[in-house]
């Protein structure tokens, strides 16, 4: 069984529907990429996998023992205050909660996870560092480490690489592989066909019509060409 | 001076005031920087406004201790308003204006109509400035402090870290399985009590003072939020302690001097970013 699989799925606000006919699914160590214009609902898409909306139709299947808080998740945008005063450390250790239960404190186990994955996105020596004075690469490498403390089965990134120049952006996306060919499942939004076709084994396509398939597949279909060619996307 | 200080120290009722204002600074001061993160801060205004008309209605039907009918009324107005805060399509800052207001012109209104004693003005300065009430604690009232303020600080600390992941970033808290809806229902209450409890101290007016100025003191000098926590909460109840005494000392109103405190505090953290920041760059 998949770890997560949608039917029919249909999403929207109020009652109204941006994507309608949504069919997929994501197997442990698949690293799935949607892609498609603006406003076409991938982030709407992310959050109703995440459960923080309702879908308006279809449904959407955990599999594989996936506990609904067991995924990681990498916020389009995170819109921190200004003046938020929060340490790198208390950040990552916030990804810890899900395993909090009934527990007041964190374990010297979830602190141990939060040094860990601070070690593998190469944050360490920014631990006590002040959050909101970071660069983007930073503040996203530090927002990845908390992400890996929610999970060790599933990711959702949404647009991970977005402002960050390309050195930076080649070095995350190498991060993410590396996570992804340990066995941590990835469904990840971008704007880059280029890096999704490279990385991806799977591709959603959302706009005015689907595309859901493997990369071969979609390098195949007449979709990659619309979008690579800069024409109207799915016009 | 000194002399004099140990003096007041031999009145219970100063010692009562002094066990009260630490307790109720130390208690307002934990939630000063999640008000003020998720600009929240005028919600503790709105509900001391609240627990204004609420006092005054008590006041009217003749109950002796009018604390409890006040937290019910303020917590209930809390609730209410954190939930609206994100979601109605009445803004949540145009609806707290309007609860806030409605029932601060309420509770003088009623005040005025069946008002029994003679000083008014009197009264309403007292509720709204809370000109000695601190110093007129009852025994009873200081044991509700205590118990009360024991109940915020254990749930402010078993809620800290949730608390912490859901004003940072609530839908990666609520992706994580955090209740969010729980945390943000914990928060309001403690609110409410807490402006309950710091009428007596500072009156309605100057509480979102004692709520707001050592959290923001906090966060010129700290970087962390256990950092800004803990220093806020130790500002607080010192800028408490010192104004107590000096309104004892010198015969001035006790919440003014207290917030005034405060503000002086503000001024010299101001200034330690400034020599801190201008060191830096
Ligand atoms: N909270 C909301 N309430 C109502 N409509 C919304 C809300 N958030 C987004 N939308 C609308 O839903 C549509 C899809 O938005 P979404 O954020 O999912 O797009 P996206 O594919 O992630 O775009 P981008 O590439 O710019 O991130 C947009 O037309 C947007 O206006
Ligand atoms: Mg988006």
């Amino acid at each position: 069984m998949a770890l997560i699989k949608c039917e029919n799925l249909s999403l929207g606000y109020d009652g109204k529907a941006i994507v309608e006919n949504l069919s997929f699914e994501v197997s442990a160590g698949d690293y799935l990429c949607i892609v498609g214009e603006n406003g076409s609902g991938k982030s709407t898409l992310m959050k109703t996998l995440l459960g923080l909306q309702r879908p308006l139709g279809g449904t959407i299947e955990r599999g594989d023992g996936l506990q609904k808080n067991e995924t990681g998740y990498l916020p389009q945008q995170t819109v921190v205050q200004k003046d938020f005063p929060a340490s790198v450390k208390e950040v990552v250790l916030s990804g810890c909660q899900g395993r909090l239960g009934l527990r007041p404190f964190y374990s010297k186990s979830d602190k141990a996870l939060a040094v860990e994955n601070m070690e593998k996105m190469g944050i360490t020596a920014l631990a006590d560092r002040c959050y909101r004075e970071l660069s983007g690469g930073q503040q996203q490498r530090v927002l990845l480490a908390r992400a890996l403390c929610a999970t060790e089965k599933l990711l959702l990134l949404d647009e991970p690489v977005s402002g960050l120049d390309p050195k930076v952006t080649a070095e995350m996306y190498s991060l993410i592989e590396s996570l992804n060919k340990s066995g941590v499942a990835v469904i990840m939004i971008s704007h880059d066909i280029s890096a999704a076709v490279k990385y991806a084994s799977h591709i959603l396509h959302i706009g005015k019509t689907v595309f859901y398939g493997t990369k071969a597949e979609y390098q195949k279909s007449s979709y990659a060409l619309m979008f690579e060619e800069g024409g109207d996307g799915n016009a | 001076m000194l002399d004099k200080l140990v003096l007041y120290l031999d009145y219970p009722f100063v010692r009562y005031a002094l066990i009260a204002g630490t307790l109720i600074s130390l208690c307002s001061s934990l939630l000063g920087v999640t008000l003020v993160l998720r600009r929240f801060s005028f919600i503790g205004d709105g509900l001391s406004h609240v627990a204004f008309g609420a006092m005054a209605v008590s006041a009217v039907v003749g109950l002796t201790n009018d604390m409890p009918l006040t937290l019910v009324i303020t917590t209930a107005a809390a609730v209410l308003l954190l939930r609206t805060g994100g979601k109605t399509k009445i803004k949540g800052d145009a609806a707290v204006a309007m609860i806030s207001v409605g029932s601060l012109a309420i509770g003088y209104l009623i005040m005025n109509i069946f008002a029994k004693s003679s000083n008014l003005s009197g009264d309403v300065c007292s509720t709204l400035f809370g000109s000695t009430s601190i110093l007129t604690l009852t025994d009873i009232e200081v044991w509700l402090c205590v118990g009360l303020s024991v109940v915020t600080v254990a749930a402010f600390v078993f809620f800290y870290n949730r608390i912490f992941a859901v004003t940072f970033d609530e839908n990666f808290a609520s992706s994580a399985g955090t209740k969010t809806g729980a945390v943000n229902l914990t928060v309001a209450v403690i609110v409410a009590v807490v402006i309950v409890l710091a009428m007596n101290l500072v009156g309605s007016l100057l509480i979102s003072a004692l709520v707001i100025f050592p959290a923001l003191s906090a966060m010129r000098v700290f970087r962390s939020f256990r950092g800004v926590t803990i220093c806020s909460a130790a500002l607080s109840v010192g800028c408490s302690v010192t104004g107590i005494l000096a309104s004892v000392l010198f015969g001035t109103p006790v919440g003014s001097t207290i917030v005034a405190v405060d503000i002086v505090v503000f001024a010299a953290f101001y200034l330690i970013s400034l020599v801190k920041g201008g060191r830096k760059s």
